[in-house]
């Protein structure tokens, strides 16, 4: 689960992380009362979405009076903000975050991560502040300090001062980096991470340190022990298909093709999208019905692929593996009979109970084509929906 | 011969109480596994499908002998299960459970280390040795003995891979289902270097998915290490960066853990690619010669 960067830096406050003072507005007039409410004269407003890139958009903005930042709140509040990070439709801006500016001597960046290849947590960080991370670890890898945490003791002194010293800090600063690389590890571990970086992280013209951005990825699945972060979860960043698709607790991705899948085991999932590619055809999204598919699931999945427009024809693709592929016809027949689908559907059932499955959808009055294998399976519902458009075109 | 497991690993399960741990139970045994008893704290000296339940797991290796445990406790206390499960005395843990925080997985794979022990996942189907051994979810009837090693990031993959060798007529030495999860406790390497000792396997079938580098470093592995046919397919050509597609370790993140750049590894070492998740079992035809 993503943060905003408000949220970020109220955590960032809360373990003792030194963050530039600010206020959050949700509309023009109370972003000029923070405007106001702030002790320097020019301030940054900054909109709230679910993405970088934000500056690049158009997203960030300097002003020098009130009135200017609430004529800016009042041009971003409401619309949607196009980033090379998000889709074409944008993310939502319902708040913005106005805060006061420090003179910048020097951007560095530093983050923190779940590292699978040394199977540790990771702290990166580097001279190179204000940049894409990863364009650093392209172009200039040797630029990227590191240091792997223990799990059993956490981060030492050491590495504190290690990584300072790395990124040329001095005097009273190493200190400072060293309490807050501290609260930024306490926070990894107690608020169960997954990632969270600063970029930038500032000295400022009098030399100290400041988290001047802020981003935080939450594992979903340790939120069960975090009430307070589940309810940061602003679920206007999400996209609507997969927020119902979660309530349900299918996986489900939406993507840019017209051939709607429904499968069983996310690898599985990915593989159908891939077939269909291969076979000419273009996936409109992922989605794993997972282990334990009941009939009304597989209804309501079926209900969500459907409700994406582009979508002109459906593949399920299930391999039965405690699961009866009878029940799961069943379910499929019933959802189809209750949402009354008037696009191709190509089913394959495979593994436990598949032929009795098989039999009851041939036997059905219903629109469905059986599939022998997976290739099968897709050729024909890449077939079908290209027949189809082509008649309509 | 076989890898992990065979017709005389001893099995106990944690959780056996449990809805899941009762019908997987019952699975196994129905398949012929050497069930030997179960864990749930509080019903200890109670009977549960005919087999005996102990309160902690040392006591259920000391009174049964058990090799290998199996776990299905719900997610929020696996780091429990597992760490208790290293350090009772088993060879090998198989924890099935999805869902496990990544930062509980860190502190228990610390214990399995430390204690020596082979665990295989979190968020995994299991491990089968057709005929002899299931520990898992796996449906045990689509697999059949033979020569085809199967090592596999996802579950329903798994058994695409385990038909379409099956249908083939090669059969499987064992299946490992490794797991979807960032830190699992088996790794492809792990697995590879496995079957690549075991003299019943004769060819390698390794199905990866997007996300993390594992593939790549597997891909290292085999060009110096494997010697037998290894033949590859991984999922997630079509998935878009930075989205979670239902794995947590499925993620593509900085333009890093592309299915391309794994197919290009695993190329480059001298696997038989196949770009088809309905030709897996003709690519090991093609690896193999067959």
């Amino acid at each position: 689960m993503n943060l905003h960067e408000y949220q970020a830096k109220a955590l960032f406050a809360e373990y003792g992380m030194p963050v530039p003072t600010s206020r959050i507005a949700n509309t023009p007039a109370e972003a000029r009362e923070a405007a106001q409410a702030l002790s320097t004269d020019r301030v940054v407003v900054k909109a709230q979405v679910h993405a970088g890139g934000r500056g690049k958009a158009g997203g960030v903005k300097l002003v020098d009076t009130p009135k200017e930042a609430e004529e800016y709140a009042e041009s971003m509040l409401g619309t949607q903000l196009v980033t090379f990070q998000t889709d074409a439709k944008g993310q939502p801006v319902n708040t913005v975050l106005v805060e006061e500016t420090c003179d910048i001597a020097n951007e560095m960046y530093l983050g923190m991560v779940i590292d699978r290849a040394t199977q540790r947590v990771v702290v990166m960080a580097s001279t190179e502040g204000g940049m894409e991370i990863e364009t650093v670890a392209h172009e200039t890898p040797e630029k990227i300090l590191k240091a792997e945490l223990n799990p059993l003791v956490g981060v030492m002194p050491y590495q504190c001062r290690e990584l300072a010293f790395g990124l040329g800090l001095k005097g009273a600063q190493i200190k400072q980096f060293s309490q807050l690389l501290g609260g930024l590890c306490k926070l990894f571990v107690e608020k169960d991470l997954a990632l969270v970086e600063i970029n930038p992280l500032v000295v400022t013209g009098s030399g100290d340190l400041i988290c001047l951005d802020g981003k935080i990825n939450i594992d979903g699945n340790a939120l069960y022990r975090h009430a307070d972060l589940e309810a940061l979860r602003d679920k206007s960043q999400e996209d609507e298909r997969e927020l119902r698709a979660s309530e349900w607790d299918l996986n489900y991705v939406a993507l840019e093709g017209n051939i709607g899948c429904m499968v069983n085991g996310a690898g599985l999932a990915m593989a159908t999208m891939d077939i269909i590619k291969l076979k000419g055809g273009q996936p409109a999204n992922f989605l794993d019905v997972g282990g334990g598919a009941t009939k009304e699931r597989v209804a309501e999945a079926l209900k969500i692929i459907l409700s994406d427009p582009d979508v002109k024809g459906i593949l399920v693709n299930i391999f039965g593996g405690i699961v009866r592929c009878d029940l799961i016809a069943d379910g499929v027949m019933a959802a189809v009979a209750e949402v009354g689908i008037d696009i191709p559907v190509v089913v394959r059932l495979e593994g436990t109970m598949a032929a009795e499955g098989r039999k009851l959808l041939d036997d059905s009055d219903l629109a469905l084509q059986s599939a022998s294998d997976l290739g099968d399976a897709a050729e024909k519902i890449v077939a079908t929906v290209a027949k189809a458009s082509g008649a309509s075109a | 011969m076989s890898v992990l497991i065979n017709k005389n690993t001893k099995v106990i399960c944690q959780g056996i109480t449990g809805s899941q741990g009762t019908f997987h139970t019952e699975q196994a045994i129905a398949y012929g596994t050497q069930m030997v008893g179960g864990v749930t704290p509080g019903k200890g000296g109670s009977k549960h499908l005919d087999l005996p339940v102990f309160n902690t797991v040392r006591n259920a290796v000391d009174e049964t002998g058990a090799d290998a445990t199996v776990i299905y406790v719900p997610a929020p206390f696996c780091k429990d299960s597992i760490i208790e499960a290293a350090e009772s005395g088993v060879e090998l843990i198989v924890c099935i459970t999805e869902g496990i925080p990544t930062l509980d997985m860190l502190e228990a794979r610390i214990a399995v280390e430390q204690n020596g022990v082979r665990l295989v996942g979190p968020n995994c189907p299991g491990v089968i040795t057709p005929g002899e051994c299931k520990i898992g979810i796996m449906p045990g009837a689509i697999h059949n003995a033979g020569k085809v090693g199967i090592v596999s990031r996802s579950g329903t993959l798994t058994y695409e891979c385990v038909k379409q060798t099956s249908d083939l007529g090669y059969g499987q030495s064992t299946c490992i289902g490794i797991g979807g999860d960032p830190i699992p406790g088996t790794s492809f390497i792990d697995a590879l270097a496995l079957f690549a000792d075991d003299p019943q396997t004769e060819a390698i079938l390794m199905v990866g998915e997007i996300g993390g580098t594992a593939e790549e470093e597997a891909a290292e592995f085999i060009a110096s290490n494997v010697k037998k046919p290894v033949a590859a397919y991984i999922a997630g050509v079509t998935a878009p960066p930075g989205k979670r597609m239902g794995h947590a370790g499925a993620i593509i993140a900085g333009g890093k853990g592309t299915a391309d750049d794994k197919f290009a590894a695993l190329g480059a070492a001298g696997v038989t690619i196949t770009r088809s998740p309905a030709e897996l079992g003709l690519a090991v035809k093609e690896a193999t010669g067959w």
